[in-house]
C-alpha cells in the first residue's frame, strides 16, 4: 500500500511537470522557430524561384530552420547570402558549383505581345502576381514587381516569354579601388 | 547692410588657375554634326521621349517628358531630325551607354513656338512652377537636381533666404564668373523670379572674392531687394551646405536638406534659365562651359546641349594627345572621361586636360589626421576609410558617411594618397545597391505572401475549372499558335533536319 502510494506520489511528480509546463516549453520552442525562419527568410533573396526545391524562399527557410535543408541550394543568392545563414545557423560553408562568386544579374521576364495567345498558364505560374492578363486579352509583366525568377517560361504554349536584362534599375557601382602595392624604393 | 559672415570648418586655400578664362569673352560652339541628348541629365528619373525617329524638330521644341516628380524634360538644342533613340556614351566614370536621342541639326538652328509669361510678379507661384519644369531646368551647377522640386519644396516650407550661387570655389572653372559677367541682368531678374515663386524674406547673391568683375556687374543692377556677398575664397565654399554655412551662420542638419532650416540654393546659371524661361519661354537647350588646362586657347564656350566634348575641345585648338587625361567638371569633384565623344549635359560646367599623372603607390594610412582637419563637413574621414576599405559598411554608416559631400579636401591633404573619394564613393554605391536589393525583396516577399493567401481562399471557396483559360471562340487560333511554336521548338532541337534544303 504504502510503495503504491509512493509509486503513485513519483508518477504525479514525474507527469507534473509535463501537465504544468509541457505546452509553455512547445509554445517557447515555437515562438522560437518562428523567429529562426524569419531571420533566414530575410536572408534570402525572395526570387522564389523555387531553384532550392521547395515552394519559395519561405518554405526553403522553414526547411533550413527544421534542419531538413542544406544552406547551399540558393544560387539567385550567391556566396554571399551562404556565408550569411552559414553564420547565422553556425554550419559550415562549402564550395558548390552552382553558387556562384557573385549573385547573377537582375532579370526580368519580358511578354512578346505579338506571340501572345492570353491563355493565363503564366499568370498562374508567377509566384508573385507579377504578370497582368485575364483569359483571352494580352498580358504583360510589371517588371517592378518581377523577381526574374523564370517560373513562367516553361508554362507558355507559344515561347512568348524571354528573360531580359533588367533596364532602369541601377546596375552600375563604383568600384573598390585596387589598392596598389607600395613602391620600395 | 553687409552681412557678416561666418567660417566653415576644414576646407582649402587653392591656387584658383582662373585668370586664362575668366577675362575673355565667351565663344558661341558651332553646330556639331550631331547631337547626343540623353534622356538623363539631371538626378531622378530619366524623361520618356515623345518624338518618333525621322521626325523633324525645331529648336527648343520638347522631346521628351518628365516621367514622375522627380525628373525634367528635354528640348532639341537645335532644329533638325531626329536620326535615332537607343544606347550612346554618355559622361560616366565607367563610360556606360545610356538612352539618347540623336538629332541631326539641318543648319539652320530655328527656333520652334516659345511662349513667355506675361507678368511674372502677377503669376502664382505654382504656374511659376510648371514654366520651370517644363523648361526642361535643373541645378545647372553641377548636381543636376529639378530646380521644381526644390522651389516647390520652398512653396511648403517658408524660406526664410534665397541663395543665388555664383561661388565657384574649384579651380580652373569660370563658367559661372563669366556667365554673371555677361548676363548679369539674367541672374539678378532669375533671382527676382525665383524669389517671388517661393515668397523668400530676403534674397542674396553671393560670388567669391577673386571673381571683381562679376561682382562688379550685379552690384550695378541689384537694388534692395537683394543682397550681394562676397564669400572668402576657399575651396569648398561653393558647396551648398558651407555657402549656407558662411552666408547664415546655420549648418544643415546631417541627413536633412537646406529647405528644413528655411534656406533655398539656386546656381547662377539656374537663376538665369529660370529668367529665360519665365520672360521668353526658353527651354535650357545652351550652357557656359569652361575648357581648361593643357588647352592652347583655354576658353568659355556656349555650347548647344548634346554637342560632343571633341568638339569643344578642337574649338579650343587641343589635339588629343595620349599623355593628357580629360576631366568633365573640375580638378577636385570631376570625373575622367574614357572617351572624349560623349556629348555635353546640362551638368557638364568644365572640361579640363590634365597631363596624366603617373602610377601613384596607396601608402598605408599614418594616421597623420590632416584629413580629418581638412574635411569640411567635421567627419572622421580615415575611420570612414578603414570602414569602407574592411567591408564594414554599417560602420561606416554609422561614423555620417552620406553627409559626405565628396569635395576632395581628404584625398588631397593625404600625404599616403590614399584616393579616399573612391572608397567613400564606393561604400556609398555599395550600400545604395544593397538597399534597393533588400527592398525588392521585401516588395516580393509580401506580393508571394499575399499571393499564398489568396490562393487559399480561393481554394476554399471554389476551385477554378482547369481549362477556363481558353474561350472556345478562339481556341482555332489558339491551336494554331501552339502548333507553330511545337514545330518551332521541333527545329530547334533537330536543326540538322531543319537545316536540310528542301528543293
Amino acid at each position: 500500500m504504502m510503495a503504491l502510494g509512493l509509486m503513485c506520489a513519483l508518477l504525479a511528480l514525474a507527469l507534473l511537470p509535463r501537465f504544468l509546463s509541457s505546452p509553455a516549453v512547445s509554445n517557447r520552442d515555437d515562438v522560437r522557430h518562428a523567429r529562426l525562419v524569419s531571420r533566414i527568410d530575410s536572408l534570402l533573396p525572395q526570387t522564389q524561384c523555387r531553384e532550392c526545391g521547395y515552394a519559395g524562399c519561405r518554405p526553403y527557410a522553414e526547411a533550413i530552420a527544421r534542419g531538413q535543408a542544406d544552406i547551399h541550394g540558393c544560387p539567385p543568392g550567391g556566396v554571399d547570402t551562404v556565408r550569411q545563414l552559414a553564420q547565422l545557423l553556425g554550419r559550415s560553408q562549402t564550395h558548390t558549383p552552382s553558387i556562384t562568386e557573385h549573385a547573377p544579374a537582375t532579370t526580368v521576364a519580358y511578354i512578346d505581345e505579338s506571340l501572345c495567345i492570353g491563355c493565363v498558364k503564366c499568370v498562374r505560374a508567377c509566384p508573385v502576381d507579377a504578370i497582368l492578363g485575364a483569359a483571352g486579352q494580352m498580358h504583360t509583366i510589371i517588371p517592378n514587381a518581377c523577381t526574374g525568377c523564370g517560373l513562367c517560361l516553361e508554362p507558355c504554349p507559344v515561347d512568348c516569354i524571354t528573360l531580359i536584362c533588367a533596364t532602369g534599375r541601377p546596375q552600375w557601382q563604383w568600384p573598390r579601388p585596387e589598392p596598389r602595392a607600395a613602391v620600395t624604393t | 547692410m553687409t552681412r557678416a559672415l561666418h567660417p566653415f570648418p576644414g576646407g582649402l586655400p587653392l591656387d584658383h588657375y582662373m585668370e586664362w578664362t575668366c577675362g575673355e569673352e565667351s565663344l558661341l560652339q558651332p553646330l556639331p554634326e550631331r547631337i547626343v541628348l540623353p534622356l538623363l541629365q539631371h538626378i531622378g528619373l530619366p524623361a520618356t521621349p515623345i518624338v518618333k525617329v525621322g521626325d523633324k524638330v525645331l529648336k527648343g521644341q520638347k522631346i521628351a517628358n518628365a516621367s514622375g516628380y522627380v525628373s525634367v524634360c528635354i528640348h532639341a538644342s537645335t532644329s533638325g531630325k531626329v536620326t535615332d533613340i537607343g544606347d550612346y556614351p554618355v559622361p560616366h566614370p565607367a563610360g556606360i551607354t545610356a538612352r539618347c536621342i540623336v538629332i541631326e541639326p539641318d543648319g539652320e538652328d530655328r527656333w520652334g513656338e516659345i511662349q513667355a509669361v506675361d507678368e511674372y510678379m502677377s503669376v502664382d507661384p505654382k504656374r511659376l512652377q510648371d514654366v520651370i519644369r517644363d523648361c526642361g531646368i535643373s541645378g545647372l551647377g553641377g548636381a543636376g537636381f529639378p530646380a521644381h522640386v526644390k522651389i516647390n519644396e520652398g512653396v511648403e516650407k517658408a524660406v526664410d533666404t534665397l541663395i543665388i550661387n555664383g561661388v565657384e570655389c574649384e579651380p580652373y572653372i569660370t563658367c559661372d564668373d563669366r556667365l554673371i559677367q555677361e548676363k548679369a541682368s539674367y541672374v539678378v531678374a532669375g533671382t527676382r523670379m525665383i524669389g517671388h515663386a517661393v515668397q523668400a524674406k530676403h534674397r542674396v547673391i553671393a560670388v567669391e572674392s577673386d571673381m571683381p568683375a562679376a561682382y562688379a556687374a550685379l552690384a550695378k543692377l541689384v537694388g534692395d531687394d537683394i543682397e550681394l556677398v562676397q564669400v572668402p575664397a576657399r575651396y569648398p565654399a561653393g558647396g551648398e551646405k558651407q555657402l549656407i554655412q558662411v552666408i547664415t551662420g546655420k549648418e544643415v542638419p546631417s541627413g536633412g536638406l537646406a529647405i528644413h532650416i528655411g534656406i533655398l540654393v539656386q546656381n547662377v546659371a539656374t537663376a538665369a534659365a529660370v529668367y529665360r524661361a519665365v520672360t521668353r519661354g526658353e527651354p535650357v537647350v545652351s550652357r557656359y562651359v569652361t575648357v581648361a588646362g593643357e588647352v592652347p586657347k583655354p576658353r568659355n564656350l556656349q555650347v548647344l546641349l548634346g554637342t560632343p566634348v571633341a568638339d569643344c575641345l578642337h574649338t579650343c585648338g587641343y589635339e588629343p594627345n595620349p599623355r593628357h587625361r580629360i576631366v568633365l567638371g573640375g580638378p577636385m569633384m570631376g570625373q575622367h572621361l574614357r572617351s572624349t565623344n560623349v556629348p555635353i549635359t546640362k551638368t557638364s560646367n568644365c572640361i579640363l586636360v590634365q597631363e596624366e599623372p603617373g602610377p601613384t603607390a596607396e601608402l598605408p594610412c599614418i594616421r597623420c589626421g590632416n584629413c580629418a582637419t581638412a574635411c569640411p563637413i567635421r567627419l572622421l574621414p580615415q575611420q570612414l576609410y578603414l570602414d569602407a576599405r574592411t567591408g564594414d559598411y554599417d560602420t561606416a554608416r554609422q561614423h555620417h558617411l552620406f553627409d559626405c559631400i565628396e569635395c576632395g579636401c581628404c584625398s588631397y591633404v593625404c600625404p599616403s594618397q590614399i584616393p579616399l573619394v573612391q572608397y567613400y564613393r564606393h561604400a556609398k554605391s555599395h550600400i545604395a545597391a544593397e538597399e534597393r536589393r533588400r527592398d525588392g525583396a521585401d516588395h516580393a516577399r509580401v506580393r508571394f505572401e499575399s499571393r499564398n493567401n489568396r490562393l487559399a481562399a480561393d481554394a476554399k471557396d471554389q476551385p477554378l475549372p482547369d481549362n477556363m483559360h481558353t474561350t472556345s471562340a478562339n481556341s482555332e487560333y489558339v491551336q494554331a499558335a501552339v502548333e507553330r511554336t511545337l514545330a518551332r521548338r521541333a527545329g530547334a532541337t533537330g536543326p540538322d533536319e531543319a537545316a536540310e534544303p528542301h528543293d
